[in-house]
């Protein structure tokens, strides 16, 4: 019993230091995930459903009208929670366990190994990521694994960087010395020295990092080469119904609404997270 | 010192290229087979492989596409078998002038702004800049653009909602109907050049030498103009360079959604097409731009810096 | 001594300062705290109050408040400061700009960061005076090049075209009181103007504001977190403590009749002895130290044939100001470092160069504390996982026995049992040193190195820890190396001293032989510069210097 009271009443304590922001911002990662998660029972009708005409008004039918297929705009935008946020997770997750691996090795091991991957991230990094993306995606075809494979990798190399110099300024602390001078293992001073102190802005990287991720798969499909069509997906959902806002519909600006509302809820519970670990050095 | 630097950049952009020749080698199997997909016969194959150059071994492939590049031979469109230079130069002076138009107008404003919330930290400007710019990094490029487009062009009528160029048109039409992508793209810079100058300034007015000068009777005008401008130049010009490179990324997507005939709009098209000789003589300019942009930076940062200017 | 110009109405003896009531707040977790409880003093024309202090005495904020002026995150909250009749409190911004920098200048602890990058130091110089309407450019310039020169600068005519990188940190600390003298003014703060400083360097600023305060006639506040220092610059001294006056004299009278128990330890500091240790320094001998050179990267040589020797049960104390190499002695003898000459024995057999090939028992044997206790302690390890660690991996302990041992070093170190469950951020500074010394004695050594172990620390805390690592030695037979830059700790508990400069051994011996005249020349520099309680010290150091042509 103890092991659920514990953490319920964590949350409660930090919920109560939050500030409004970082409330709206708890509130609408959540709610978001929720809808993600339970897409199939919320959603009024099939994914790829067709239920209208084209672009029919707001009713009781329809909360949010049609799509440019007719479907059901508000069940696409279910669906497409599920699908756009557990893909940006899944490669934000690959993108940390790769940059996490390379970065915390490069600063424990320095010389040799520190240059060569430090040399390779530079010259990856000094290409856009957008720019980079689309060429690979150009030559290796737009499939959900390569897509997260491909932005999992570039994305990475940001994160390399973070940890690189986390664990940098870490492993020069006197602490660090005095675990190497005891003769303790490599992997004894990652995980026990250098790893606990690490984690905090870590986190709120990952944060960062996961906004970064959405928005740029967000443009990708908006481009047209991220999630291919019929899977319901914000990004595409923009594309796909761009032509309305000619007409004065504003049909495509939803799906772009629920990009906006997510990153920024995002933003806002990190931009907290790290106004916490940097103490009051903002404040006065 | 500025000379190594320029060599690091040399060096750079000689990997890039590198890696953007060697793309077309990370997919498993045959790149012409794959590209022709239901057209793939023995013969269409064979011929574009000879007109890839997959046909040579790696190293000469490379060789002869990065000679005629520097020449300006980019070699031959895949969809309508024209050479890709006078093509791609023409959508790049497009894009260029959106980006510079763009900048003209962002750089001044959200360096002065970015000050001011800067100086009044904590005051309501600040928390205003604060809050919108926090809103505006999380929204999309194109969720602007489309808010742009349905207030400007569709609302109010003011502008067209798409910026197509014909050739027959006046700079001064052009400039007109470039406005709301410009705007749309100095929004979406605007927050996050902001957020640095304002994170700079702060970091500075927080030294000693500032405490001292306060203490010396030195008024507010002359803190910020004498005190800290000459020592916040090198981050200022990072921010600025580092935004200037963003505006190549953001301009992509505020290509497409204005319809507008730059280089962005061509590699987006290009890669759905699989146009490879077209993909990769765009994604080399934008990495050289890119790269170029990052050392100028470097370079000028460095000369900024009294320690390096006047050595001991 | 009197000012030529604009001041000519000044005269000794007039208030020109008269702080009433003033409480100063600070802001923290819990909203805004009272940091400085309601002071009063007036200060007269020609006479110099000293500050003194330790960390978190509120000195320097209410040295800065004698400007009307408070840091962020600070404020002052009550009371009136009244500056030549003017009430700062009251007055405008525009009024306190008139204020500062002409009639009321501020001398920063460190020069290097307080002077601007972006500009030499004559354009800083010239800004006070152009600004207020003191006098044109030119003049200032003049008036510059006058009072580098009476700082005793290097080339006072062509030092101002310099930029501050340019300029060593002592001398860049005399340019900015020759800054600070730009307007003439009539009250001068000076804020630990010479902590940063090595001893040899402090003694020709402590000269040099002494000079500044006599030629302007102005009244002077000096903020230091040491007796010794004010007692050469104070006509009075107010004791601070926690934001509190504890007791406030003339400076003679209250350095000689102290009447309370906190300015009497104050006092009572650098006043620990440690017996001598008897020990056989033929047969008995921890580390052997023979010929070594050292260098970083193919660079210059840090360490030029150094030979050190350490007989157990005593201590060996390493002297050298910044730069000399003591540093990197301990870096070579831990094995951070293999040297690139010469060889390391412990107990009689040769170390290998590089800690990574030294066996478990020898790194047991030979343990090191550092100068900053809050990074040598891990702040996600509880005490009893920091001190549990080294009592497993070396001596392979159980939970139970590991538990036991934990509670007995607590205790040799003088800590309660309790501490074991904490994170080192719930404990004092000189708390988190003393758990080091733990973590240090859990291994069971015979060596320890002691690096700077106490300059991080406030005097009283630091005369503590040096008091229980002179017992432990008693009772449990250690030796130590220890590596200081500060005399007084060498006192404290050397038996040996060794003393380096620029990488090289000056000379060593036996302690009373090194403390007893006729001493190589750099000691006996390094031995004069130290200040002492006496008020009359620096006079007699000006006095015997200027008599043998060694001022700097």
């Amino acid at each position: 019993m103890n092991a659920l009271v514990a953490p319920v009443s964590a949350f409660g304590s930090l919920w109560r230091s939050a500030p409004v922001s970082a409330k709206v911002g708890i509130v609408i990662v959540f709610l978001w995930i929720f809808i993600g998660l339970f897409a199939g029972v919320i959603a009024p009708y099939g994914e790829t459903e067709v239920v209208g005409s084209v672009w029919q008004e707001w009713s009781a039918e329809t909360m949010l009208g049609t799509d440019q297929l007719g479907r059901d705009l508000l069940t696409r935008i279910i669906y497409g929670a599920r699908n756009t946020i557990f893909i940006a997770l899944l490669t934000t997750v690959l993108s940390f366990f790769i940059g996490i691996t390379s970065g915390f090795m490069a600063a424990a091991l320095g010389g040799w190994t520190d240059q060569l991957l430090s040399r390779i991230v530079d010259i990856l990094l000094s290409i856009p990521i957008l720019i980079f993306s689309l060429m690979l995606l150009s030559v290796l075809g737009t499939s959900v694994p390569v897509l997260i494979i491909v932005l999992a990798m570039l994305d990475s190399t940001r994160v390399f960087r973070l940890a690189r110099s986390v664990s940098m300024d870490i492993v020069v602390m006197d602490y660090v010395e005095v675990a190497r001078l005891r003769g303790e293992k490599l992997w004894w001073i990652m995980r026990r020295e250098i790893l606990p102190n690490a984690v905090a802005p870590l986190i709120a990287e990952f944060g960062l990092r996961f906004c970064f991720v959405f928005l740029l798969i967000s443009a990708l499909s908006f481009l047209g080469l991220g999630l291919q069509p019929p899977t319901a997906d914000w990004g595409s959902m923009v594309r796909e119904n761009a032509g309305a806002i000619s007409f004065g519909i504003l049909t495509p600006l939803i799906p772009a609404l629920a990009i906006a509302s997510l990153t920024i809820g995002v933003n806002l519970v990190v931009d907290w997270m790290l106004h916490k670990t940097s103490g009051l050095r903002d404040e006065v | 010192m500025v000379g190594q630097r320029l060599l690091f950049g040399a060096i750079t952009l000689l990997a890039v290229s590198i890696i953007i020749a060697s793309s077309v080698e990370l997919l498993p199997g045959d790149v012409a087979t794959a590209i022709l997909g239901q057209a793939a016969t023995p013969e269409t194959v064979a011929a574009l492989r000879k007109q890839l150059g997959l046909d040579l071994p790696f190293y000469q492939r490379y060789g002869e596409w990065l000679w005629n590049f520097l020449q300006g031979d980019m070699g031959i469109s895949l969809t309508n078998e024209r050479p890709v230079a006078p093509q791609v130069g023409e959508r790049f002076a497009n894009t260029l002038l959106l980006a510079a138009l763009a900048a003209a107008v962002a750089v001044p404003l959200s360096l002065a702004l970015g000050i001011l919330a800067a100086i009044y930290r904590g005051g309501w400007f600040d928390k205003l800049i604060s809050s919108s710019t926090l809103i505006a990094i999380s929204t999309p490029e194109f969720l602007v653009g489309y808010i742009v487009i349905a207030i400007f062009a569709v609302e109010l009528g003011w502008f067209p909602p798409l910026a197509t160029l014909r050739h027959d048109i006046s700079f001064l039409e052009r400039i007109y109907v470039m406005l709301l992508p410009c705007i749309t793209l100095a929004l979406v810079v605007m927050a996050h050049m902001m957020r640095l100058t304002r994170a700079a300034i702060i970091n500075l007015l927080a030294s000693p030498y500032i405490e001292m000068a306060r203490l010396k009777g030195v008024g507010t005008a002359r803190l910020i103009v004498y005190h800290a401008l000459p020592n916040a130049l090198s981050p200022i010009i990072t921010v600025i360079v580092l935004n200037l490179a963003y505006l190549i990324v953001g301009v992509v997507v505020v290509e497409v959604v204005f319809v507008y005939p730059g280089l962005g709009q061509l590699l987006v098209d290009s890669v759905s097409a699989r146009n490879l000789p077209v993909v990769q003589a765009s994604c080399l300019i934008f990495a050289g731009t890119y790269v170029s942009l990052n050392l100028l930076a470097d370079i000028f940062s460095a000369l900024a810096n009294p320690r390096l200017r006047h050595p001991r | 001594m009197k000012s030529d110009g604009t001041n000519s109405n000044a005269r000794t003896g007039e208030t020109i300062l008269d702080m009433r009531n003033v409480c100063i707040e600070g802001y923290g977790e819990d909203g805004w705290k009272t940091i400085v409880e309601p002071i009063s003093f007036q200060l007269k024309r020609g006479e110099v109050l000293g500050l003194i202090g330790e960390s978190g005495a509120g000195k320097s904020t209410l040295g800065l408040s004698a400007m009307g002026f408070s840091r962020g995150g600070c404020r002052i909250s009550e009371g009136e400061i009244f500056f030549d009749g003017m009430d700062l409190r009251k007055a405008s911004e525009t009024q306190l700009r008139d204020l500062r920098g002409a009639r009321i200048a501020y001398v920063a602890q460190s020069a290097a960061a307080s002077f601007n990058p972006a500009y030499r130091l004559l354009d800083q110089f010239v800004e006070a005076p152009v600004l207020h309407g003191v006098s044109n450019a030119r003049d200032a310039s003049q008036s510059a090049v006058r009072l580098y020169g009476e700082m005793n600068l290097p080339e006072p005519e062509t030092i101002g075209f310099r930029y501050p990188h340019q300029v060593s940190g002592g001398q860049l600390q005399r340019a900015m009181i020759a800054m600070a003298m730009s307007c003439k003014p009539d009250l001068i703060i000076f804020d630990e103007p010479t902590t940063a400083l090595d001893v040899t360097t402090q003694i020709q600023v402590l000269i040099a504001i002494r000079k500044a305060i006599e030629a302007a006639n102005a009244a002077a506040i000096y903020v230091t977190h040491d007796l010794a220092v004010v007692a050469q610059m104070a006509d009075r001294i107010m004791v601070l403590r926690h934001g509190r006056l504890v007791e406030e004299g003339e400076a003679r009278s209250l350095l000689a009749a102290p009447k309370q128990e906190y300015t009497r330890q104050l006092l009572n500091v650098r006043t620990e002895r440690k017996e001598p240790a008897q020990v056989d320094r033929e047969k008995d001998m921890v580390l052997r130290v023979r010929g070594i050179s050292a260098r970083y990267g193919k660079g210059v040589r840090v360490l030029e044939n150094v030979s050190v020797d350490v007989a157990r049960g005593e201590t060996v104390a390493v002297v050298g100001e910044s730069g000399s190499g003591k540093s990197t002695l301990a870096r070579v003898i831990t094995g951070l470092l293999p040297p690139y000459e010469g060889e390391v024995a412990f107990q009689g057999e040769e170390l290998a160069g590089s800690f990574a090939e030294r066996s478990k028992q020898d790194l047991r044997q030979l343990q090191m504390i550092y100068q900053m206790p809050d990074v040598a302690l891990n702040p996600r390890q509880r005490i009893s996982e920091i001190l549990g660690r080294p009592l497993r991996f070396y001596l392979g302990m159980n939970q139970a026995s590991c538990r036991e041992r934990i509670d007995e070093l607590l205790r040799e170190v003088e800590l309660p049992e309790s501490y074991a469950e904490r994170f080192p951020y719930e404990l004092s500074g000189g708390e988190k040193q003393r758990i080091c010394i733990a973590r240090a004695l859990a291994a069971e050594p015979r060596l320890i190195i002691c690096d700077e172990v106490t300059s991080a620390l406030d005097q009283l805390v630091s005369e503590d820890i040096l008091k229980l690592l002179n017992r432990l030695q008693k009772t449990l037979g250690l030796s130590y190396l220890f590596i200081t830059h500060d005399l007084a700790t060498v006192k404290a508990v050397a038996d040996r001293i060794v003393v380096m400069l620029q990488g090289c051994v000056v000379e060593q011996g036996e302690k009373d032989e090194m403390l007893r005249p006729p001493h190589h020349e750099y000691t006996e520099l390094l031995l004069s510069s130290v200040p002492e309680m006496d008020p009359d010290w620096l006079d007699r150091v000006t006095a015997d210097r200027a008599a043998s042509g060694r001022l700097g």
